[in-house]
């Protein structure tokens, strides 16, 4: 066996493993197998707790009753830019007092609330600030949360698709 | 040639909010983490690599020093780096600033700033302002640091 052909079946035995875990992760509440909030990043949220932006803008638009709290977890300047009409808000996912703030904005809501948070400030592998603000929800209980998955960045996979979007503080 | 070059360079802008390439370069005067007047007016005759970034951004942390080194071999050749953190205060920005050793000015930047550049909501960003004022590129997410050094000598070139 060549020594590329022992990495290959290395690489595959070890994605096998992963899906396999993430099928038999609970569904029941928001899941996250990630480290501490600090180094927790946006590719540790599971599959299934990802929804796609095109959903995200249908259920808005849908005006159904299962309209969920959208929660924007990055920088303030990119908020004040643009961001999703009707979202909050809630500080960095990536600093502590970005935690706090969040914790702040769902601490009288049940538990069962749904909720949606989004960055959109860097490409998804690279932001900073998903991992630690759904592992912060999961954390303290929420079991009805899902991350917008922003492939690119905000302006990309929102903006520039011609979606809603709001300016301002 | 030099057709061959702006079409080149478009090509290689991004394709997100292409509306600035082609025109002016909005203008702006800030004052550096420095205390250095940076005025893009009078940057009219050099070419100008404007810079969006953040502290958060890991991205840019990688393309920053390789901007340090630019400015140091192209500067005598007419480049001017200004990078804009887009970070929501200045705190955290001086220590890396002074950890990465950047030798160009940074200024803080704002949501008006962002809005006048089409709207900066991804990091990083980054306009290649040729000699003339006009914006030739804009460049987004982690950047190929090689093809932006040969739009830069490209644009070095044109008088």
């Amino acid at each position: 066996m060549t020594r590329c052909s022992f990495y290959v079946r290395v690489c595959l035995v070890g994605a096998l493993a992963v899906l396999l875990f993430l099928g038999a992760a609970p569904q029941s509440r928001a899941q996250f197998f990630g480290g501490e909030a600090s180094s927790a990043s946006a590719t540790s949220i599971p599959q299934a707790q990802l929804i796609q932006p095109d959903a995200l803008r249908h259920l808005l638009q849908s005006g159904g009753t299962q309209k969920p709290l959208v929660l924007q977890v990055g920088s303030h300047m990119m908020y004040s830019q643009a961001h999703i009409p009707g979202s909050v808000y809630a500080g960095p996912g990536a600093e502590s007092n970005g935690l706090q703030l969040l914790a702040s904005k769902v601490s009288s809501l049940p538990k069962n609330k749904f909720i949606v948070i989004y960055c959109g400030c860097c490409p998804w592998s690279h932001c900073p600030n998903m991992g630690p603000a759904y592992k912060k929800l999961h954390d303290l209980g929420f079991t009805n949360v899902k991350a917008l998955y922003i492939a690119n960045n905000f302006g990309d996979d929102w903006v520039a698709k011609g979606y809603p979007v709001d300016s301002g503080n | 040639m030099v057709a061959a070059g702006c079409l080149f360079l478009a090509l290689c802008a991004g394709a997100a909010q292409p509306s600035l390439v082609h025109k002016p370069a909005p203008i702006f005067v800030r004052t550096s983490l420095s205390g250095q007047r940076i005025d893009l007016a009078a940057c009219r005759g050099k070419v100008v690599l404007l810079n969006f970034w953040a502290t958060w951004c890991g991205p840019c942390q990688v393309e920053l020093p390789r901007f340090s080194e630019w400015q140091k071999q192209y500067g005598p050749k007419g480049l001017q780096v200004i990078a804009v953190s887009m970070d929501d205060d200045s705190t955290g920005v001086r220590p890396v600033v002074r950890k990465l050793n950047l030798d160009f000015p940074v200024v803080m930047g704002d949501e008006r700033l962002g809005k006048l550049y089409g709207g900066v909501l991804g990091l990083p960003v980054t306009f290649l302002i040729s000699r003339d004022g006009k914006v030739a590129a804009r460049i987004e997410g982690g950047a190929d640091l090689q093809a932006m050094e040969r739009q830069i000598q490209q644009l070095l070139a044109l008088h």
